[in-house]
């Protein structure tokens, strides 16, 4: 035996050792079809990034057509910029009224809709249409409604209330706004909750209501923890989408009245691309990707305490 | 395994360096010119075409000559944007606002031994586009304001007609509100102002300069907002709104031209919506303030961009575009600049749907005594500052005072005071 297996190492130490080995072809061939993915998440992601830290690092003025390297004076800029509380503060209320008010209504929908009842297709393809509707169309429909004499002060009016002018109050604007993307959107979450609620079996349910469980204790002991990945993954992109949002407020408000509805990526735009400072502009791009880097990342995190599962 | 990920990364900056760098090859054959444009006009850009097409009959090394048009909303956004971006246009149109910005940044080639016959040009339409006697954009569109009325409405509401006011010498603010507010009283809207929406302020300026405001001094550098003359013209202005409902509120979209407005103080490029008009109306100029009559313009330019590798070219076609002969033709559309064609009788031959009295009372008397709209370096931001500023005046409840001294204490910053 031992022979054998020298001469068989003596065999493999003469043979000419070759490159590709199974192992180096096979990683080759992952490569190369990842290789696409790689090169657009490399070209369209990695590199604006990166473009985007060093614009912020310079003074750049368009028409001069003058380019500065200018350090940290665009973050010392952000850190005294006296619009900063009123943007941020008005991005958190946008954000949380959004957040709050999109999954609250997309849940509460997705189990009313979830029933088989007669038109439930109706009032889900109803709910869904939204999306599918142009945004900009979409928001300057309701910029028609909100105006002082349009159709919601009529419906309003109709009932013997005295409508507000949308648009034009502090805290109205802000309303309406989050409003608008609301029922703009909200077709979306439903239907990942309605998916997620139509794989809950059925027979947990039936097991629980033996046991005398009632529909309460079943929604917050069955339902959620059995959605609470879809919970996840909704609330993860429609917290992202709300710090993304711009269409609507170039629409319906720009920005105010006063500076109410100016959120941070409307404050980005008007920096960057109204006013021509578009090292500031960058600054902010960078603080707005710090802002949701950092919640999806908490989000992440906190999904070990109230996700039940994981695939 | 480093390996493949180093020919990745390789390949990758290959592909960037490829896309953005390098020098672009010599070109051959003849070479085309972008001018970017706000307007979409069908009739504008038949004319712009024409006057390109006779271009190239003479210039066969001037390649096919476009006209870009970009919504006015976010017109100097855009064009900021594609600058930027490396895609400027060979020419644009500039905005009186940005003026100051585009001619002070020197971004536009100079052009005065370049334009037909420059000494005719009238030299209040000139001012805003030169720097140290030299001209950088040609005032292609010299534009007063005046007021649309819709006779109909007003006899309606039992009012005299604006021209039987100024005949009688009482065309002013005051006599002016009452008819709106005659005509408001009736179920439809006063006065509205175009563009204003309550965001746009410097169209106030149609407003304020009766009274002898200024959003800021001479010189630029103080703001004025706060001064006696602007207080009394804006609790003009929030009386009228608020009190005598002359002027249709904040969050009300009115429109003109569908006749259910008496008044709209816009500028003559709108009297070609009012072709297929079923009321009957008038152009006047604008009412006189308590400092008297005045005028208010807008203006554009047309400039060559320094960053157009065909800038030399460029040049010589604004030329062309811009000579007696063609200024002659685009005066159907856009105000002309020069004092040959700024008269009664040739500007009725291009402009078939106004008088030879609106023309001169409002157009050529405008552009003689006009005052632009203002204007500022840093505008854009400035302008959105004074927005957000002003828009607690647009309340029922407003202290007129109390807004501008809060609108005078955001924007001075940005003036440099």
């Amino acid at each position: 035996m031992t022979d054998l297996s020298n001469r068989v190492a003596e065999r493999a130490a003469t043979r000419p050792r070759h490159f590709w080995t199974i192992p180096r072809r096979d990683a080759l061939v992952g490569y190369l079809l990842i290789s696409p993915q790689l090169a657009g998440s490399v070209l369209f992601v990695l590199l604006p990034l990166g473009l985007v830290v060093y614009y912020s690092l310079q003074e750049w003025n368009v028409l001069a057509g003058t380019f500065e390297f200018v350090g940290g004076q665009n973050y010392a800029k952000l850190l005294a910029d006296p619009n900063m509380g009123q943007v941020l503060t008005s991005t958190a209320l946008f954000s949380i009224g959004l957040v709050v008010l999109n999954l609250a209504l997309a849940l509460t929908l997705a189990i009313l809709l979830d029933q088989r009842l007669r038109g439930t297709t109706f009032f889900r393809t109803l709910f869904f249409s939204p999306v599918l509707v142009s945004l900009v169309a979409w928001t300057i429909v309701w910029q028609f409604l909100l105006q002082q004499d349009g159709g919601v002060n009529g419906l309003l009016g109709a009932a013997g209330v005295d409508g507000p002018n949308w648009l034009r109050g502090e805290t109205t604007a802000l309303l309406s706004v989050v409003v608008v993307q609301v029922v703009k959107n909200v077709g979306l979450n439903m239907v990942l909750f309605l998916a997620a609620l139509q794989g809950v079996p059925r027979q947990l349910y039936e097991a629980a209501q033996l046991d005398g469980a009632g529909a309460w204790t079943r929604f917050l002991r069955i339902t959620v923890p059995l959605i609470s990945p879809t919970i996840l993954l909704t609330s993860i992109i429609t917290v992202v989408g709300s710090l993304q949002v711009f269409a609507q407020i170039a629409v319906l408000t720009q920005g105010g009245p006063g500076m109410s509805t100016t959120v941070l990526v409307y404050y980005l735009y008007q920096q960057a691309f109204q006013f021509r400072h578009l090292g500031y502009g960058a600054t902010l791009s960078v603080l707005l990707f710090l802002i949701v880097a950092a919640l999806t990342l908490l989000q992440w995190r906190l999904r070990r305490k109230w996700v039940f599962h994981e695939s | 395994m480093k390996a493949p990920l180093a020919a990745l990364a390789l390949a990758a900056l290959l592909t960037v360096t490829a896309c953005g760098g390098g020098e672009a090859p010599a070109a051959k054959g003849p070479q085309p010119l972008r001018m970017s444009i706000w307007t979409s006009n069908e009739a504008h850009l038949k004319l712009f075409k024409e006057i390109a097409a006779e271009y190239r009959k003479f210039h066969p090394q001037v390649g096919e000559i476009t006209f870009d048009p970009i919504p006015f909303e976010n017109y100097t956004t855009t064009l900021t944007t594609q600058i930027a971006g490396g895609n400027a246009p060979d020419l644009a149109w500039i905005l009186e606002n940005s003026a100051p910005d585009f001619v002070g940044s020197g971004a536009l080639v100079p052009l005065k031994s370049k334009v037909e016959n420059a000494a005719e040009l009238v030299p209040a339409a000139t001012r805003l586009w030169e720097r140290d006697g030299e001209l950088y954009a040609y005032p292609f569109s010299t534009s007063p304001f005046g007021v649309f009325v819709n006779t109909d409405l007003v006899k309606a509401a039992g009012q005299k007609a604006p021209r039987e006011l100024i005949k009688a010498g009482q065309w002013d603010w005051e006599h002016a509100n009452e008819i709106n507010k005659a005509v408001a009283a009736k179920g439809k809207n006063g006065l509205t102002i175009l563009n204003f929406d309550y965001k746009a302020w410097d169209n106030l300026a149609t407003v304020w300069q009766g009274w002898g405001a200024k959003a800021w001094s001479d010189d630029g550098g103080t703001c004025q907002f706060n001064a006696p003359e602007m207080v009394e013209a804006m609790t003009f202005m929030h009386k009228a709104i608020f009190t005598d409902k002359s002027m249709p509120g904040p969050g009300t979209a009115v429109d003109f031209f569908s006749g259910d407005t008496a008044m709209a103080v816009a500028q003559i490029s709108r009297a070609a919506m009012l072709k297929d008009a079923t009321f009957k109306w008038d152009l006047v100029p604008l009412p006189a303030g308590p400092k008297g009559e005045y005028a208010v313009i807008g203006q554009a330019g047309i400039g060559v961009l320094k960053k157009s590798p065909r800038a030399e070219q460029a040049a010589d076609f604004l030329a062309y575009f811009t000579n007696s002969a063609n200024s002659a033709k685009l005066a159907a559309y856009f105000p002309p600049a020069r004092t040959s064609l700024l008269t009664a009788d040739t500007m009725a031959k291009t402009s078939p749907m106004l008088n030879g009295d609106q023309l001169q009372k409002v157009v050529i008397d405008g552009i003689q005594k006009g005052v632009v709209k203002p204007s500022h370096k840093g505008q854009a931001e400035l302008a959105q500052t004074a927005r957000a500023a002003l828009d607690p005046l647009w309340k029922p409840d407003a202290d007129v005072k109390a807004v501008l001294d809060g609108v005078c204490a955001k924007i001075q910053p940005l003036l440099g005071g």
